[in-house]
């Protein structure tokens, strides 16, 4: 971090321990992370790994066993409930099932939280209006919830999520019961309140094409542990811990990766790595198609995510310093990166 | 049928439509609050506490599980006190909301559960309180089943009614045993009979029309 950057979010050794008639099971442990203001914060692991745990530790919807969330200057285990309620205004949330009221209109769901604030009828009715047209959906105010589709659903759920001008935005699996291109929408639509609200959004998830979308830093979370968290080009590119290669690179560990099996002693071997590169694209075809010139593949390990590849593949460059520049250059101009040169 | 007969009938009817009104009635405006209590009072609810609920539910399960023509005569005493008499269309109305009760309250208990724990969880991230959870966001959203509900709970008091007649109530009951079994004229069992059929029927398909109108999903 280069700049100071405001933290909105502070875990401090967070454990969580559900106790279930005697028998105890620790969701989280130990976990530290900061997110920071105006920033779209990834959490992804598999199912169980402790993700809606962890984000509801976040507005106390779980009290936590150990361990101190602060947002802003607020320990937010400390509070008293009644300013726990009035912090829950600046904390918005989504989720995977919208959680609409079936029996009020779009309208009346999106003025709920600021009802809860106190805010009078007539600025309710206004508020709600402009949120909906935030998301698309004027034309929808007096429907109920039944009448629309899902993605429409999230969009109201969205809307009412920010009529009462939180601070942050939690979302839960928010686009995990959404087909592909609505989920593309929605998160084009985060993306976007993101950026021209200044909003601060933290993600869960257990896609890997939503992070690489819209997140800008990320964190990995195994069996109630924070695995890795980093930028997201940089943990995608190059995970460091097992639970981020298994989610990155999955079917292969680091361990069995190919030894470097080069045909002629003193080849030159390079790493390249794929970072959201487009999967459609056959790239080695390619590259003998544009030069002429043939790699060697020692090992692949790529992954197409949203149509995006990822992973990596380890090659012997051809001999002759002027072809391995070319094939070099070739796998730059692509933003493919070369991380390891080897000789 | 004798015009006096005829009279009489038209009378019951008039009777078991004041009785089953004013019981269901009583009965919900008890009833109600003690179903809420018992739902925000289970495990993991709003207001979960143990000692309350186990104290209610079994208040409750005592009144279900005792036969309401055993009620009828237990309660006695109390009808007398409540109303200065045991017999009549007025005096029926106290066991019969008595009766009621434990049952409005397990309806609207199970109503409630039926409200899914998503809106809830929505409801305290948004910074509700319990109350404003329970006024604006769990009644609301289960008023279609409260009204389905409901007019299960009135045609069973409807049925209580008639055996309300047993004990000195009036209404089609007390006609229907008069007339039908006291001195078996067969005509007057049958048309009242029918109509407390016909009634019944009413009552139901009254609650599900409401339901159905107030239901948006
Ligand atoms: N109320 C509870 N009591 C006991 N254990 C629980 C409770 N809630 C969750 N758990 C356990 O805690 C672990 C983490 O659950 P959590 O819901 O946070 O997982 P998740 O990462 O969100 O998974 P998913 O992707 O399936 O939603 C799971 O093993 C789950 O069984
Ligand atoms: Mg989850």
């Amino acid at each position: 971090m280069a700049e100071e950057k405001t933290k909105v979010y502070e875990l401090s050794h967070v454990t969580k321990i559900y106790e279930n008639e005697g028998k105890k099971f620790t969701a989280l442990k130990d976990v530290s992370l900061s997110v920071y203001e105006g920033e779209i914060f990834g959490i992804i692991g598999m199912s169980g790994a402790g993700k809606s745990t962890l984000v509801r530790t976040l507005n106390r919807l779980e009290e936590i066993n150990e361990g101190t969330v602060s947002f802003y200057n607020d320990i937010i285990g400390d509070l008293k409930q009644k300013d726990l309620r009035k912090i829950r205004q600046s904390i918005a949330m989504i989720f995977q099932s919208f959680n609409l009221l079936n029996q009020k209109t779009v309208l009346e769901n999106v003025a709920l939280p600021l009802k809860i604030a106190g805010v009078s009828r007539a600025k309710r009715r206004e508020k709600a209006l402009e949120m909906l047209q935030v998301v698309g959906l004027e034309d929808k105010k007096d429907s109920y919830p039944a009448r629309l589709s899902g993605g429409q659903k999230q969009r109201v759920a969205i809307a009412r999520a920010l009529a009462a001008d939180p601070k942050v935005l939690l979302c839960d699996e928010a686009t995990s019961a959404l087909d592909p291109k609505i989920t593309e929408e929605i998160l084009e639509l985060l993306q976007t309140i993101n950026k021209t609200r200044n909003l601060t959004v933290i993600i869960i998830t257990h896609e890997m094409s939503v992070v690489e979308k819209i997140c800008d830093r990320v964190a990995i979370i195994d069996n109630g542990v924070v695995a890795e968290v980093g930028e997201v080009s940089e943990v995608f590119t190059n995970p460091k811990s097992d639970a981020a290669k298994r989610l990155v690179l999955p079917g292969q560990d680091e361990k069995n990766i190919n030894p470097y099996d080069c045909s002629n002693q003193g080849a030159k071997v390079v790493r390249i790595v794929f970072d959201g590169f487009s999967a459609k694209e056959p790239v080695i075809s390619t590259l003998v198609e544009d030069t002429g010139l043939k790699v060697n593949i020692l090992s692949a390990n790529t992954k197409s995510v949203g149509g995006k590849g990822y992973g990596q593949m380890i090659v012997e460059l051809p001999k002759g310093e002027k072809e391995q520049e070319t094939v070099l250059d070739f796998f730059e101009q692509r933003g493919i990166q070369i991380l390891e040169v080897s000789a | 049928m004798d015009a006096y007969i005829k009279e009489a009938i038209i009378k019951g009817i008039w009777e078991t439509i004041q009785m089953t009104t004013f019981s269901a009635l009583f009965a919900y405006v008890v009833g109600l609050p003690l179903g809420v209590i018992l739902y925000v009072t289970a495990k993991d609810h709003l207001f979960e506490n143990k000692a309350v609920n186990a104290v209610v539910g079994f208040v409750i399960n005592i009144g279900r599980s005792l036969p309401f023509l055993i009620l009828l005569v237990l309660l006695i005493p109390f009808t007398r006190l409540v109303v200065g008499s045991s017999i009549g269309t007025t005096a029926s109305i106290v066991p019969l909301t008595v009766g009621a009760i434990p049952i409005v309250a397990r309806m609207v208990e199970s109503s409630l559960n039926e409200v899914p724990s998503g809106i809830i969880e929505a409801a305290r991230s948004m910074g509700a309180g319990p109350l404003f959870i329970i006024f604006h966001f769990i009644l609301p959203e289960a008023t279609p089943s409260l009204l389905l509900g409901g007019a299960i709970n009135v045609a069973t008091v409807l049925g209580y009614s008639a055996m309300a007649g047993v004990i000195g109530g009036g209404g089609l009951g007390a006609i229907a045993l008069q007339y039908g079994y006291y001195r078996y004229e067969k005509q007057v069992l049958w048309v009242t009979v029918a109509l407390l059929v016909i009634m019944v029927m009413l009552i139901q398909e009254a609650g599900v029309g409401l339901s159905k109108k107030v239901r948006r999903a």
